[in-house]
C-alpha cells in the first residue's frame, strides 16, 4: 500500500516537472536546439532560398578558407578587440577609485553606466555625428587644442578614412564598455578582498603600489581572467550594429567583422549555406576559447 | 613625563602623516572619478545640445566651441518635427508592444522551467539541463539563419510574431533563475507540501514571492536587451509600419543623413525610456551582474 502511494507521488512530481518545463522546452527545441542541428546540416549545402538546396559536401568550408574577404574580416574582428585591454584597465582604475568609500558613489556609478545602458542605434548615430570631420565634436576639440598650442592641428576623416575607421570604433567601444559590467564586477571583487591582507602588508611596510601589486592584483585575478575571456568571446561576435550604422562596413571593408559578413551572406546575398559555414567557424573559435578557459582556469589565476 | 610627551608627539606625527596620505588618496580618487564622469557625460551633452539647436547653426558654424556642449537655444520644435518627418510614434508603439510581450513571455516561461530544473525530480532532467547550458555558448549567429528560414516557410517574416517568439525562449533566463531558486531553502516548500499544497501552489505562493529580486533582474535585462535589439528586427521586418525604434532610427538616418538636429532629437527620444527604466531598477541591474557574472 505504502509502496504504491510513494510511486504515485513520484509520478505526480515527474508529471509536474514536465508540465512546468514544457512551455520553455518547446520554444527551446524550435528556436535553439533544432536550428543548431539545422545550421550544421545547412553548412554542407548550397542554397539561395529560391532553387532547391544542393548538397556540396565541405565545399563551403574549402571556399571559405580560400576567401580573402573572410580572412580580412577575421583580421578586422581581431584588431577591433584592441579595445579590450584599454577598457579593462579603465574599468579597474574606475573601480579602484570607487572603492575608496567616498561620497556620491551611486551618482558616479549611474553616470558610468549610461553608455552601457544606452548602447544601441541611438549611440551609434550620436558617435557618427561626433566623428563628423566638419561639424563633429572630436575634430572641433582637436582644432581648438591646436589653436591653444599654436599648431595647425586637423582631425582625420574618422569614419571615411580606411586608416582611422578602426581606431574610431575602438575609441567608441572603450567609452561604451569602460564603466559598465566590467567595472561592477571589479568593484564587487575589490570589496571581496579581505581587509586583513592589507593590514598585514601595512605591517610589513608595503607602500600603496606594493599593496596593489602583491595583494589586490593577485586577489582579483579570477575576475580579470573572467572579464578578459568574456570580452574576447563577445568580441568575436561583435561589430555588427556600430559598423552597420556608422560605416556600413566600410571604407573598403575595413570595419566589416565576421558577424557582418554572415549577415551579408545570409540576408543580403542569400548564400545561406555559406553563411551557416561561417557561423560554424565562429562557433568553433568561441568553443576553443571556452575550453582553453576551463583548462587554464585553475593554473593561471590565484584564488 | 618627557618620554610620554615624546611618544605623544611621535604618535601625533604618525596620525598626521596618515591623515595626509588619506587626503591625497581621496583627491586622486575623486580626480579619476570626475574625469571619468565628464568623459561619459560629454557625448550626451553634445547630443542633447544638438537636438535643441536650430538646424542651420550646426552646419553653417558660427557657434562658439562651448555652444556645442551647452544648449543656448531651445528649439523644442525639432522634436515635433522629428515626429512629423518620421512615424516615430508608430515605432515607439511597436517597440513597446514587442518588448512587453517578449519580457513577459521570457520571464514567465523561464520561471516555470527554472522551477522544474531546480526543485522537481523527473527522468531526463539533468540531461536536458545540460543541453540548455551547452547551447548558451553557441553564438546567436548560428541559430539565426535556420530560424529565419523556418519563419520564412511559416510565412511569418514581416510579422510581430517573428520578432517576439524567438526572443522569449532563452537558455539564459532559465539558467539565471534556476541558479537563484537553488539558493532558496527548501523548508518552506516542505511545509507547504505537508499542508497539501499543489506544485503550482508551491511555485506561485511560496517560491515566486521569494525570488522577486531575481525576477526583477531578469525583467530589466530582457527589457533593455529587447529594446536595443537591432539585428533581428532588421532581418525579419520589411515594412515600415512594423519597424521598432532602433530599425526606425537607422532607417531615418539613411533618409536624412545629415539632418543632425532631427537625428539627435530621435536619438534622445530612443534613449529616454531606457534611462527611466534603468534609474528605477538600477539596484536590480547591479545585483544581477554580480549574481550571474554574465552579460545579459
Amino acid at each position: 500500500m505504502r509502496q504504491k502511494f510513494q510511486l504515485k507521488d513520484r509520478t505526480k512530481e515527474a508529471l509536474a516537472g514536465y508540465g512546468f518545463l514544457m512551455p520553455n522546452f518547446v520554444g527551446f527545441l524550435v528556436f535553439t536546439s533544432i536550428p543548431v542541428c539545422a545550421s550544421m546540416a545547412l553548412s554542407f549545402f548550397s542554397w539561395d532560398l529560391l532553387s532547391p538546396p544542393k548538397f556540396v559536401g565541405i565545399a563551403n568550408f574549402i571556399e571559405l578558407f580560400k576567401d580573402p574577404f573572410f580572412w580580412k574580416y577575421c583580421w578586422n574582428t581581431v584588431v577591433l578587440m584592441c579595445a579590450i585591454p584599454f577598457s579593462v584597465a579603465g574599468s579597474l582604475l574606475l573601480a579602484l577609485a570607487m572603492n575608496q568609500k567616498l561620497k556620491g558613489i551611486v551618482f558616479f556609478r549611474t553616470v558610468y553606466f549610461l553608455p552601457t545602458i544606452c548602447s544601441g542605434v541611438a549611440i551609434y548615430v550620436l558617435w557618427r555625428f561626433i566623428y563628423n570631420p566638419e561639424f563633429g565634436a572630436l575634430n572641433a576639440m582637436i582644432f581648438k587644442l591646436g589653436e591653444l598650442i599654436h599648431l595647425p592641428l586637423r582631425g582625420p576623416n574618422w569614419l571615411t578614412d580606411e586608416q582611422w575607421a578602426k581606431p574610431a570604433l575602438i575609441i567608441m567601444s572603450v567609452w561604451q564598455t569602460v564603466g559598465g559590467y566590467n567595472m561592477i564586477l571589479y568593484l564587487a571583487a575589490l570589496q571581496g578582498v579581505p581587509r586583513d591582507y592589507y593590514d598585514a602588508a601595512e605591517v610589513d611596510g608595503a607602500n600603496e603600489w606594493q599593496k596593489f601589486w602583491n595583494v589586490t592584483w593577485p586577489q582579483i585575478s579570477p575576475t580579470t581572467f573572467f572579464i578578459v575571456i568574456m570580452s574576447i568571446i563577445g568580441g568575436f561576435q561583435a561589430g555588427f550594429d556600430p559598423a552597420y550604422i556608422m560605416t556600413g562596413g566600410g571604407p573598403n571593408g575595413s570595419t566589416t567583422t565576421i558577424i557582418y559578413y554572415i549577415y551579408n551572406n545570409a540576408f543580403q546575398w542569400h548564400n545561406m549555406g555559406y553563411a551557416a559555414a561561417i557561423s560554424w567557424i565562429l562557433f568553433i573559435i568561441v568553443f576553443i576559447i571556452t575550453v582553453l578557459q576551463w583548462r587554464m582556469f585553475g593554473r593561471v589565476v590565484h584564488y | 613625563m618627557i618620554i610620554d610627551a615624546l611618544l605623544d608627539k611621535q604618535q601625533k606625527r604618525l596620525i598626521q602623516a596618515r591623515a595626509r596620505k588619506r587626503f591625497i588618496q581621496r583627491v586622486i580618487a575623486y580626480g579619476v572619478m570626475i574625469v571619468g564622469a565628464v568623459t561619459m557625460i560629454a557625448p550626451f551633452l553634445w547630443m542633447v545640445t544638438a537636438s535643441l539647436t536650430k538646424a542651420g547653426d550646426i552646419v553653417l558654424g558660427g557657434r562658439d566651441w562651448w555652444q556645442g556642449w551647452i544648449p543656448t537655444s531651445f528649439i523644442w520644435k525639432n522634436y515635433v518635427e522629428a515626429f512629423r518627418v518620421v512615424p516615430f510614434l508608430r515605432f515607439y508603439l511597436n517597440s513597446i508592444f514587442v518588448v512587453l510581450l517578449t519580457t513577459v513571455g521570457q520571464v514567465a516561461t523561464s520561471a516555470f522551467s527554472a522551477y522544474a530544473f531546480a526543485r522537481l525530480r523527473f527522468p531526463g532532467r539533468d540531461q536536458i539541463f545540460f543541453a540548455y547550458i551547452a547551447t548558451m555558448m553557441i553564438p546567436g549567429a548560428v541559430t539565426m539563419i535556420p530560424v529565419f528560414i523556418l519563419l520564412k516557410y511559416l510565412g511569418w517574416i514581416d510579422s510581430y510574431k517573428a520578432m517576439i517568439l524567438p526572443g522569449i525562449f532563452t537558455a539564459y533566463g532559465t539558467f539565471m533563475l534556476r541558479q537563484f531558486f537553488m539558493t532558496l531553502p527548501s523548508d518552506l516548500e516542505d511545509a507547504a507540501k505537508i499542508d497539501g499544497c499543489s506544485y503550482f501552489g508551491i511555485f506561485w505562493r511560496v517560491l515566486l514571492p521569494l525570488c522577486k529580486p531575481a525576477l526583477a533582474t531578469l525583467t530589466t535585462f530582457t527589457f533593455m536587451g529587447t529594446w536595443m535589439n537591432f539585428m533581428w528586427p532588421l532581418v525579419v521586418i520589411n515594412s515600415q509600419e512594423k519597424f521598432t525604434l532602433p530599425v526606425g532610427l537607422a532607417y531615418f538616418q539613411s533618409l536624412h543623413n545629415t539632418d543632425w538636429t532631427l537625428l539627435m532629437a530621435g536619438s534622445v527620444m530612443m534613449i529616454f525610456p531606457i534611462l527611466m527604466v534603468f534609474m528605477f531598477n538600477q539596484r536590480y541591474f547591479v545585483e544581477g551582474i554580480k549574481l550571474s557574472g554574465i552579460k545579459g
